[in-house]
């Protein structure tokens, strides 16, 4: 029997505004606690909400970057539970009126690539940050007494779900990616996870290959990065299919992940359902955006998506995981681009940007690329040292490749030859070796002869007389 | 009719502890305030709109500016119970 | 100077004129209320500094003054001190107004005759074994028993209307929306209102003036369409009157109480109004239960932040947090807000909600459409504000259903976000009745102008008979 893992996703997104949700405290992180509060987010008796245009608006921009469609008329709701890091009793979210429904983010990859659906993304405030003291490292269990802290409550979030979509352990992990590099690129958000400011849950049910059933799904949370993540969904899904594979039914349950310890087994509970008691918010009106922003300027005004600068890479010839890997810095990708307009072979540009320069710990974003690409192009022709030397001075203001172009390497086989084979005949041994087939010594002997003409031989050419050489 | 244990229900969701008399008690009252207000359900009201608010209102906010906070001092000046910076509540 | 008689009107002359100062008024109003509040109780406590050199005031306790404990009658809130002020007392600090103090009213504002509140109930000035009428008993007491000659109440179901009718004062409920809640313990965000509370209609819309406009620290807000105009005229000349049916005749309402209103029915045409009858053919019907479905709901969400960790009471020696939180809610909250909290959460959970609340929205659009077709013919609209006079302290407390009743007649107009105003307009067995006057959103200033001139010509001397 085949499987299919069925996988969705819940991610929360904290948005870098000046200000919270529904009060004028600052947004911050990582600060002193109860410093960043007031009788609003505090929820003293009284006190009213009032939204945060930013935050509405960058929720749009966020829809509209995932292609969603955006409400006419959203409305916020009062979502009812007690926790002492919920003060109102309620969060105030959204519910059936959300700001975005129905969108797509498209996973390029290797055979086309995937759509993902999106269900929904929707504006809420963030929880306060409740710290259990006196259990065993933080934890629930075994705890005497809980700090409250009310700095983070009232940051506004987003939290988009998406459609049961995602196959893999490995295709989340992509997902989860490129949704944050689209936040990140949009301005909205710095999506960290160390920091809090991207969260996600994971939705995990498997089923018979090809079957469009959908079996009871396990809920994963409290895994904080992208890598964690792909390795917790794997052995569920494994867990799932051994329990069905022996017989038995998957319960539904939720996962508790232990964040400082990835090898752990999950603490496993099931939660009642919640009853939430889903209000209309009375102290806040809807929102109809079109009456205050134009979608089509917004719609402009997007950067160009990472999925679609990552279907530009892919179908200039790149390999998946080159091109994700310079697709992450914008910089990088803008340097590979004027080296491909040069005339640079796209992969040979690509191992450049992603080797070369991140070795020299050279800034792409200064690094002049036409003139760089110069010198790429004579790689062959000039000294190692020069090249190198150019490639650390290419961010420096006024770099010409001419300078790094004017030492030539010896390329003259006439002048080579007797550098070669007084090399030769000095190491007879290795000689005698590399025929008896120990090829790996060409290394060897290249190097020395790099080093008699102190690096000014072009290598190509050593490695052809070398190899022309030895195997006479 | 509402029952014990539908009050009991409602009591936990509420996070109100009850005791026995004030379930049996509340049970009553409320059975009659219930049917009363039950009333509601004899209108047809399929085509009409539910009213969101008092004043057809859209779009109240206001731009991202923020202001100082309250003191940690202020911020917990009302506390029943605090720990150096922090709120204090039993075991959550 | 007799605080009993004095309006704020006169008493801003007296300012204005230097023949008193703010202190001197203050300390006259103290002395009074030292004087006769021990068996009123109209007053939770009172303030010593008089900060501003103006007409002093009373608020009610659900109105958050910085500094000023501030308790909406419930233990849940004993001790709590808000850190800053209520807008509408902002507005009243800046406009020069002293506070004498907070006003005694039920818990958390839910009731009809100030028995709920956590701290002992408040006595009408007319007659002590009698209730004041709620929620804001402690304000219309403390305007008519001389302790303040005006204050702020808050109105959801008729909470500012119905004690001002049985302490023989005036109350505005404004239009949704023109007051600002912030700072306002809230009850039901959709209904809530702060008014004014005055011996003369004139008092009330000089009050009403100071408070209102748009708040951006409320978004249910808006700005007043005109200012407020204080009212000179003393007829009625052009204005049309209904005077619906279901309203007028509705069950419960004493003969005494009728008869006051057709008295001044009859005067009204006097003084040149128009009347005809008219109908309200299930506001009335529909109005208490579609109240006592809206109001609970919110009133469950909006009482869930009583939970000990931030502020007000807690329970001692919890093992975790739900008991913490269970046994402080049933030890704070008096019985009328767990009623409310209940039947609240019953409605809004699982299953429930599309009937009840989903329902309640509904048939509140009817009773506006209703109100709404009526004031395409009428300018106003007329009925007693209460079914009866005021009622015997401990007559309805074992009987919410009859409580609920207190508020009939003022519920309907509440739900489709209406002004109302309730004027004095004689006695029955002694105790006296007061006169709705409704009208559509924002027609204030034709409820003062219609008030006040009936108020001229009825004379009704608001000082209670047994305190002349």
């Amino acid at each position: 029997m085949s499987w299919e893992p069925v996988i969705g996703l819940e991610i929360h997104v904290q948005l870098k505004t000046q200000s919270k949700m529904f009060c004028r405290c600052a947004v911050g992180a990582l600060d002193a606690p109860n410093t960043r509060t007031c009788p609003i987010c505090l929820a003293h008796p009284g006190t009213l909400p009032v939204p945060n245009k930013q935050a509405i608006e960058w929720t749009i921009k966020l829809g509209l970057a995932l292609q969603c469609e955006i409400a006419e008329h959203a409305v916020f709701h009062r979502k009812h539970y007690f926790y002492p890091d919920n003060p109102k009793g309620y969060q105030i979210s959204q519910y059936d009126q959300p700001l975005c429904v129905g969108g797509r983010l498209r996973l390029p990859g290797a055979g086309g690539g995937d759509e993902i659906g999106i269900t929904r993304a929707h504006l809420e405030e963030d929880a306060a940050k409740t710290l259990h003291v006196g259990g065993a490292e933080g934890r629930i269990h075994g705890a005497s007494s809980s700090h409250v802290d009310f700095n983070r409550g009232g940051t506004p979030l987003v939290e988009i779900v998406t459609e049961p979509d995602l196959r893999s352990a490995d295709q989340s992990r992509r997902f989860l990616q490129l949704l944050r590099q689209t936040v990140v690129e949009l301005g909205i958000s710095d999506a960290e996870m160390e920091k809090g400011s991207l969260r996600f849950d994971v939705n995990v049910s498997v089923r018979p290959e090809g079957s469009g059933e959908l079996r009871t799904r396990t809920e994963l949370k409290n895994m904080n990065s992208f890598a964690f993540a792909a390795r917790g969904i794997e052995r569920e899904i494994e867990r799932q299919i051994g329990i069905y594979e022996s017989g038995g039914e998957v319960e539904q349950e939720t996962l508790h992940f232990d964040p400082t310890r990835e090898d752990a087994p999950p603490l496993r509970s099931k939660e009642e359902a919640q009853d939430y008691r889903y209000l209309p918010e009375p102290d806040l009106v809807p929102v109809e955006p079109l009456s205050e922003w134009s979608l089509d300027t917004l719609r402009a005004e997007l950067p160009e998506s990472p999925a679609a600068r990552l279907e530009r890479l892919l179908s200039a010839g790149l390999e998946l995981r080159d091109a994700e890997a310079l697709n992450t810095d914008l910089a990088r990708v803008s340097l590979f681009e004027t080296l491909l307009a040069a005339g640079i072979e796209p992969k040979s540009a690509a191992a450049f940007v992603l080797n070369e320069v991140t070795r020299h710990e050279v800034d792409p974003a200064k690094v002049d690329g036409a003139e760089l690409a110069k010198v790429l192009r004579e790689r062959d022709q000039i000294p190692r040292e020069a090249f190198d030397a150019a490639v650390a001075a290419s961010a420096e203001s006024g770099f010409a490749a001419e300078a790094y172009l004017q030492e030539r390497t010896v390329a003259d086989a006439s002048e080579l030859d007797p550098v070669i084979d007084r090399i030769l005949s000095e190491n007879e041994q290795q000689v005698e070796a590399f025929r008896g087939g120990k090829e790996g010594l060409l290394g060897f002997f290249v190097g020395q002869v790099m080093r008699e003409t102190q690096g000014k031989a072009n290598p190509k050419v050593v490695n052809e007389r070398l190899l022309e050489k030895l195997r006479a | 009719m509402i029952t014990r244990d539908e009050v009991l229900h409602v009591a936990r969701l509420a996070r109100l502890e009850l005791t026995d008399d004030e379930v049996e008690r509340f049970r009553e009252q409320l059975n009659a305030i219930l049917e009363a207000v039950g009333k509601v359900s004899e209108l047809d009201l399929a085509d009409v709109e539910p009213t969101a608010h008092p004043l057809d209102l859209v779009n109240t906010w206001r731009e991202d500016e923020p202001r100082p906070s309250l003191s940690v001092d202020e911020a917990l000046s009302n506390a029943p119970d605090r720990e150096g910076d922090f709120f204090r509540v039993p075991a959550a | 100077m007799d605080t009993l008689r004095l309006t704020a009107e006169e008493a801003a002359r007296l300012l204005d004129r230097g023949e008193a100062s703010s202190e001197e008024l203050h300390a006259a109003y103290r002395a009074a209320i030292d004087e006769r509040d021990p068996e009123l109780h109209a007053f939770l406590r009172t303030v010593d500094e008089v900060e501003g050199g103006g007409v002093p005031i009373a608020f009610k306790d659900l109105i958050s003054t910085r500094g000023v404990e501030t308790t909406a009658a419930s233990k849940i809130l004993a001790g709590y001190k808000p850190l800053f002020d209520a807008t509408v007392a902002t507005r009243c600090r800046d406009a020069g107004l002293p506070l004498l103090g907070k006003t005694n009213m039920d818990e958390f504002a839910m009731g009809s005759s100030t028995e709920n509140s956590g701290f002992g109930p408040t006595r009408n000035p007319w007659d002590p074994e009698r209730v004041p009428g709620g929620s804001s008993g402690g304000s219309t007491a403390a305007v008519a028993a001389g302790f303040a000659p005006w204050a702020l109440g808050s109105d959801t179901g008729g909470s500012i209307k119905q004690p001002a009718a049985l302490c023989g004062v005036v109350g505005l409920r404004p239009t949704y929306g023109t007051v600002s809640r912030y700072g306002i313990v809230a009850f039901a965000s959709s209904l809530d209102q702060i008014g004014p509370i005055t011996k003369t209609v004139r008092d009330c819309a000089l009050l009403y003036r100071t408070i209102a406009g748009r708040d951006p620290c409320d978004s249910t807000t808006v700005e007043l369409p005109q200012p407020v105009e204080l009212p000179e005229a003393d007829d009625l000349r052009g204005l049309k009157i209904g005077v619906p049916k279901e309203l007028n005749e509705a069950e419960g309402i004493e003969p005494g109480v009728t008869e006051q209103v057709n008295k001044s029915l009859d005067l009204a045409r006097e003084l040149g109004a128009e009347l005809e009858e008219c109908s309200l053919p299930r506001s009335v019907d529909f109005g208490l239960p579609c109240y006592y479905l809206i109001a609970p709901s919110e009133a469950s969400s909006n009482l869930a932040r009583y939970d000990a960790v931030r502020y007000g009471h807690r329970a001692e020696g919890a093992a975790d947090v739900r008991e913490m939180y269970a046994r402080t809610r049933d030890e704070g909250f008096g019985d009328e807000p767990k009623r409310r909290i209940m039947l609240g959460t019953y409605a809004l959970s699982a299953g429930f909600y599309e009937a009840f609340y989903g329902q309640a929205q509904k048939v509140r659009t009817l009773i506006k459409q209703e109100h709404d077709a009526l004031f395409e013919r009428f300018d106003l609209l007329v009925s007693p504000t209460s079914p009866t006079v005021a009622f015997a302290l401990g007559a309805r407390t074992d009987n919410p259903l009859a409580m609920y009743l207190s508020d009939v007649l003022t519920i309907p107009s509440n739900m489709a976000g209406m002004p109302g105003l309730s004027v004095p307009c004689g006695l029955s067995e002694g105790l006296p009745v007061g006169l709705q006057l409704i009208g559509p959103q924002f027609s204030e200033n034709t409820l003062f102008r219609a008030g006040h001139a009936l108020e001229q010509a009825l004379g009704f001397d608001f000082v209670p008979e047994r305190l002349r």
